[in-house]
């Protein structure tokens, strides 16, 4: 084996690291609108949720399984999050997260029943649970938007928050967003987990054999709860998280993300058969795909190639792990 | 006297209505080397797993120290010092050596924090410990086979056991690599720890083990010091029969024309200037060291050298075998050495295996005729003597031996002029091997069938062949009949070319 892939091969945010590099020096270079701070700002507001969510769904690819019902497991805890909030007049932003975790905490270990005493597919588990939580909260809770007007004051003015502003060329004002130091916060949190505890070395040996895993003592049962458990409250975190950032609380937001998601998850080098892949990677992942479909109107190109863009990165990733891991299924 | 590390008395385990292990009595004693032998499918593993706690036995006991284990589980067997290690090796391959080596005691003490400095000086430890040179940040998928095992050695030492249980630890290496591992296990003795080794091969166990157990139909057929028993011996305790070296005893027509003429064969760097001759009903034999080329001139007249040069000359016609697709219409078929990667579909049954080739010769205007390709698939599943009930059972609930009948039988269907055996009865127990080999001789015979059979098991070509060609670095250095040479004699050539 050459050097590179090895390199590649023990270091999978190499590859992604430099496809961004890129990716960024190509549309800088299209149009130099890309390198002001506003454009900055903005993809790296724009980078938070599918980057947590992509935390979520890297902590399950580790464990050699896919989580598809994420989208539905915010949506429902940002709805019915927001929806108690109005209803039980509570604004504090404290109680609401930990709500809108809580659900998804909770969501996450139904999925984890079914992964771990029904024995079943996990693609097939998170679709099921998926459509079924869509369906309820579509069906049961309400299908109204609630709108800025409704919206708690405080949650908005949570997202609001600017870490700090420069002023551009044009005399206006470029903010970044808060809320990428609470992408930070979570990524530094489950990068200790997964890095440093033996919760998170169970995740990659889990990833590598189940067999193997328990024989050398890790607790399966705690592990696939801890996964799927913690990838639902990481998506009800973020779920709330976006309804404040875009100031409206939709049931029927997010549809198709999953695919995004895997994208970014994918491209930042985890393998699709599990037991490798890393936060680093994962958000620079998150970062690329952010940068390469938010650029598209910069670039001069029509919106409506962003889904054919998606696929596209879709399969090129996925191709490029499975060719990296290609001895492992061999 | 003390009393023995570890005895099974009278013990019995079924599975359903399987008897798995019937009255087996067994005892090994302190840092004694006993060899576990028995056919596929004879307890051998079942055994393992009743000594390592993961079956509690049905009935009789088992003791440690002479005192009696009322419940072994697997924990308490890894604290009475009892460690296993699968043929699997249950490593993890994404995780690097050090990490592999490290989690098991890591998790044996509670910890619930990972210092990768630790981690890295638990490896280090470890690795010194077994005497051996592993790269500690290498992920384990990259070591070859030989290195994984040496890693799983290492992390069974780790927890000082008394005694290191090995299930089949051979099956996937080397000649060179078992002389290594054997010296590891010699090492490991001299600690003071037992080993019980599990195997079917029966030059292993003469040359590592020091007690015999034969187990076969999970009862003890027979069992003692290793110097009370020769191969002989072992292959009837173990078979139940006597399996007699018949050898092949046929003579070629004087006048019959060649089959297959070989000249000049070279591929740089590989093969160079080989010339041979088969005659219809010829069974040669090829050995050699590694890397004597043996595997290349399969290749190459398989049709997956498209490189050489020389000539090739089938039942008098000049070829070209430059694609496999050409050596299969000339008549050429080749059962490749690692038959689980190579020779079969794992995930399909028994009947689209035997088909596999077959499909084109079977099919009118792209349809194959599903009635004539059952019936073929059926008729070769009787001729092989395949130990199903029926072809559309998965391919891998058949045991190694019949593994290999399938891909035989698939090559036959074809109606091949010559048979190009790739160590046709690796990892297939002795009944087995007997059935395959006469198979073979029967086929040669019959149907006038050409074979080049390439192993490194001499009694098998000495059983078997007509002749026996020896490569070495890619050239042909010898071309003797069977009946002026003898497996001592091929052997000790072999050893000189070392
Ligand atoms: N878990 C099990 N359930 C049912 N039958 C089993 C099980 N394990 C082993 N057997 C049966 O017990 C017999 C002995 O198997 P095993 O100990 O694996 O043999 P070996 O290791 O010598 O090849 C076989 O007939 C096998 O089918
Ligand atoms: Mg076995």
């Amino acid at each position: 084996m050459s050097g590179i892939a090895n390199a590649f091969r023990r270091h999978p945010e190499l590859m992604v690291a430099a496809v961004l590099v890129l990716t960024v020096v190509t549309i800088g270079l299209v149009n130099p609108v890309f390198w002001q701070p506003s454009n900055l700002f903005s993809l790296l507001r724009a980078s938070v949720v599918t980057g947590i969510l992509g935390l979520a769904v890297l902590l399950v690819m580790l464990s050699g399984g896919i989580d598809v019902s994420f989208p539905a497991f915010a949506i429902a805890a940002m709805y019915l999050t927001v929806k108690a909030m109005i209803a039980w007049g509570f604004d504090s932003i404290l109680p609401a997260f930990a709500m809108a975790t809580g659900i998804g905490l909770l969501l996450g270990l139904v999925n984890a029943v079914f992964v771990h005493y029904l024995r079943m597919i996990p693609l097939i588990v998170t679709l099921g649970t998926g459509t079924a939580v869509r369906g309820f909260i579509l069906g049961v809770v309400g299908t109204s938007q609630i709108n800025i007007d409704q919206m708690p004051p405080k949650l908005i003015d949570f997202a609001r928050t600017q870490l700090f502003s420069v002023t551009q060329a044009d005399g206006s004002q470029a903010g970044l967003s808060a809320m990428v130091l609470v992408y930070a916060v979570v990524a530094l949190l489950i990068h200790l987990l997964l890095r440093h505890t033996m919760l998170g070395r169970g995740i990659y040996a889990l990833g590598g054999g189940e067999e193997a895993a328990r024989r050398v003592g890790f607790n399966i049962r705690q592990t696939t709860f801890l996964i799927y458990g913690l990838a639902g409250a990481i998506a009800g975190f973020a779920g709330l998280l976006h309804g404040a950032m875009i100031w409206t609380a939709n049931p029927r937001d997010m549809v198709g993300l999953e695919l995004d998601v895997i994208a970014a998850v994918v491209l930042g080098g985890a393998s699709i058969f599990g037991g490798r892949g890393t936060v680093i990677g994962t958000i620079l992942g998150g970062l690329t795909l952010v940068v390469i479909t938010n650029s598209l109107i910069i670039l001069g190109i029509d919106t409506t190639w962003q889904r054919v863009v998606v696929g596209l990165i879709v399969i090129a990733a996925t191709a490029a792990t499975a060719w990296r891991d290609r001895k492992r299924i061999a | 006297m003390t009393a023995p590390l570890i005895e099974l008395r009278h013990v019995g385990k079924s599975f359903a209505a399987v008897r798995a292990l019937e009255d087996v009595s067994l005892s090994i004693g302190r840092g004694e080397i006993h060899c576990l032998a028995g056919e596929n499918g004879s307890g051998k593993s079942t055994l393992i797993k009743v000594i390592s706690g993961v079956w509690q036995p049905d009935q009789g006991e088992l003791l440690i120290d002479g005192q009696r284990i009322e419940s072994m589980t697997p924990r308490a067997a890894i604290t009475h010092g009892v460690q296993v290690i699968y043929q699997d090796f249950s490593l993890f391959g994404n995780l690097s050596v050090a990490e592999n080596l490290a989690l098991s005691s890591e998790l044996q003490e509670g910890r619930k924090l990972v210092s990768w400095r630790r981690v890295r000086e638990i490896a280090r430890r470890a690795i010194d410990r077994l005497g051996v040179d592993l790269p500690l940040d290498a992920l384990v998928e990259t070591l070859p086979t030989s290195g994984k095992q040496l890693v799983a050695i290492a992390r069974a030492l780790m927890s000082d056991p008394r005694l290191l249980i090995m299930d089949e630890p051979t099956t996937a290496l080397t000649g060179r690599e078992v002389a290594a591992l054997f010296r590891v296990v010699r090492d490991i003795q001299s600690r003071g720890i037992a080993v019980l080794f599990v195997s079917h091969k029966m030059r292993e166990m003469l040359e590592i083990s020091e007690r015999l157990t034969v187990i076969r139909s999970g009862r003890v057929v027979a069992a003692g010091p290793i110097s009370e028993f020769d191969e002989a011996a072992i292959t009837r305790a173990m078979t139940g029969q006597e399996i007699a070296a018949e050898g092949y005893r046929w003579k070629p027509s004087p006048n019959a024309a060649p089959l297959l003429e070989v000249e000049n064969l070279t591929i740089p760097g590989q093969l160079e200037d080989v010339s041979l001759r088969i005659l219809p009903g010829e069974i040669v034999g090829v050995s050699g060291l590694l890397g004597s080329g043996r595997t290349e001139l399969a290749l190459a007249l398989f049709g997956m050298q498209p490189g050489y040069t020389g000539r090739i000359r089938i039942a008098g016609q000049e070829v070209r075998l430059d694609s496999v697709q050409h050596a299969i219409e000339h008549g050429i078929a080749y059962v490749p050495e690692d038959r689980l990667t190579e020779g079969l579909f794992l995930a399909q049954t028994i009947d689209r295996n035997m088909l596999a080739t077959s499909l084109g010769r079977l099919s009118r205007a792209g349809v194959v005729q599903s009635g004539r390709a059952a019936r073929d698939a059926a008729g070769m599943i009787r001729e092989m003597a395949i130990a199903t009930p029926t072809g559309d059972r998965p391919v891998t609930q058949l045991s190694g031996g019949n593994q290999q009948r399938v891909v035989i039988g698939r090559w036959l269907l074809n109606d091949p002029r010559l048979l190009i055996l790739n160590g046709p009865t690796v990892g297939v127990d002795v009944g087995s091997k007997s059935g395959i080999h006469r198979k073979i001789r029967e086929l040669a015979r019959a149907r006038g069938l050409g074979v080049l059979m390439i192993s490194d098991d001499l009694p098998e070509l000495v059983e078997n062949c007509n002749r026996i060609l020896v490569l070495h670095r890619g050239r042909l250095v010898s071309d003797t009949p069977v009946e002026a040479t003898s497996e001592t004699a091929l052997g000790e050539q072999l050893a000189a070319l070392a």
